[in-house]
């Protein structure tokens, strides 16, 4: 790192009280790994340094004490502490702040936030796809946002976002709609999960009759596909065997029974793709 | 199951016996036979494949919903699969009930729905060498109205 760059950090806040959940997020698994583990991961492919935040009554949690930990620094609720208490450790940083909860932040969010990234703002953030507020737990902040923070909650602010909205940040649209969804409740996570599973790559057996298995040039095979529907897989499998039917004239059966176009794929899965019936 | 498929010829007698029932006054079969010709084309021979894990569940559905709906006193379907010459039978339906009335209808229903709910498809033979699945390739659109495929057959006893 050559002297007068601005390194920078990440920090995974995971000091939230999680009071709609009724447990503890950054416990929560997916795909077999705990959120918070994988927001560390994600962020450690970007920058060269990883934090989790944490308040002082979670330094011993195990899932937090195996990380380098920044632990709140001053006064006050909420992730306006957590991230002042990073800019405060290391004033010569920026740091790519990400909220621990946050199931399909993506890779290329990240890169699109660090290309865009505008070192004479106090941050770059994107904007909510859902209410258009700035999302300030998926967010650069840079070492020049610690004075005016400082100064920001001195006067009674707490809210990073609004803070993002009264100062200089340089705010941007997420081109994934649901990169930025985060999971409050255990019926969000339910449906993270199964979004999650469905988007996945999965073993899929596929029969083909009639019309479709002279131009497929087979009766059956299994093939890893990450189509999410009936519909998808269709497109896919149209496309690699020139199928001449239209996805119109069929019907579909998943597991041997009629299923909607739009029904969710999952791991081991029989989908039979039905072209216009002829008995009698 | 009351739906089922053969790949040899269908036996219309022993399926008949099988809805013989002392409180049944009538019987109406109905059997769909291979013709020569169909939309202007010369047949010479029929292959007929089906779905059949799903086809059975479909066609016992269609059957059961039958006798219910018309109070018949038992039916059943066969259909064959496999490669068909003219004149063989590819279909056959038969229905009992207490009066002449229901069999004929539920018969008529039964035929009617196995040809558009059930995944069978029939791929046919042309004199001039072509040949081409039924409702796929020659007509694009969707299956709801083929008929007329074979003579319609309906015959009627009486049980007395």
């Amino acid at each position: 790192m050559t002297a007068g760059v601005t390194p920078l950090y990440g920090l995974i806040l995971a000091g939230g009280v999680s009071s709609r959940m009724h447990r503890d997020k950054a416990a929560l698994q997916y795909q077999g790994a705990i959120q918070l583990d994988r927001a560390f991961e994600l962020a450690s492919r970007h920058v060269e340094k990883v934090f989790v935040s944490v308040r002082a009554n979670q330094v011993s949690d195990p899932a937090r004490a195996r990380r380098p930990l920044i632990v709140d620094a001053f006064a006050g609720e909420g992730p306006i502490v957590g991230i002042r208490s990073a800019l405060a450790a290391f004033p010569q940083s920026a740091w790519l702040v990400l909220a621990c909860d946050l199931p399909f932040l993506s890779d290329a969010a990240i890169e699109v936030l660090l290309r865009e990234r505008d070192p004479t703002r106090f941050a770059i953030a994107y904007l909510s796809a859902h209410d258009g507020l700035p999302e300030p737990l998926c967010a650069i902040w840079e070492p020049s946002a610690a004075a005016a923070l400082a100064k920001y909650q001195a006067g009674g602010g707490h809210c990073p976002r609004k803070f993002l909205n009264s100062h200089a940040a340089r705010l941007i649209e997420p081109s994934d709609r649901r990169a930025l969804d985060n999971i409050n409740t255990p019926e969000e996570y339910a449906q993270a999960l199964e979004a999650l599973e469905t988007a996945a790559p999965k073993q899929l057996k596929i029969q083909y009759y009639a019309l479709l298995r002279e131009q497929a040039g087979r009766s059956e095979e299994t093939l890893e596909s990450s189509a999410a529907t009936p519909a998808d897989l269709y497109k896919d499998l149209a496309s690699r065997y020139r199928f001449t039917l239209a996805r119109e004239q069929l019907k579909v059966a998943v597991n041997s029974e009629f299923s909607d176009w739009s029904r969710k794929l999952k791991q081991g899965d029989a989908v039979v793709f039905i072209p216009p019936v002829a008995g009698g | 199951m009351r739906f089922r498929f053969t790949q040899t010829a269908i036996s219309a007698h022993g399926a008949r016996q099988e809805l013989q029932h002392l409180s049944a006054g009538g019987y109406v079969s109905f059997e769909g036979w291979v013709r020569d010709h169909n939309e202007g084309q010369e047949v010479t021979r029929l292959e007929y494949e089906a779905f059949q894990e799903l086809a059975v569940k479909e066609g016992d559905r269609i059957v059961v919903e039958a006798v219910r709906r018309f109070q018949a006193v038992d039916a059943l379907c066969i259909h064959r699969v496999g490669a068909l010459t003219l004149g063989d039978m590819a279909v056959w339906v038969g229905v009992s009930s207490v009066h002449r009335a229901e069999a004929f209808e539920a018969c008529r229903f039964i035929i009617d729905e196995v040809k558009h709910r059930v995944p069978i498809w029939k791929k046919e033979h042309y004199r001039n060498g072509n040949s081409g699945w039924v409702n796929c390739e020659r007509c694009a659109a969707p299956a709801q109205h083929s008929h007329g495929e074979h003579h319609d057959h309906i015959q009627l006893s009486v049980l007395k």
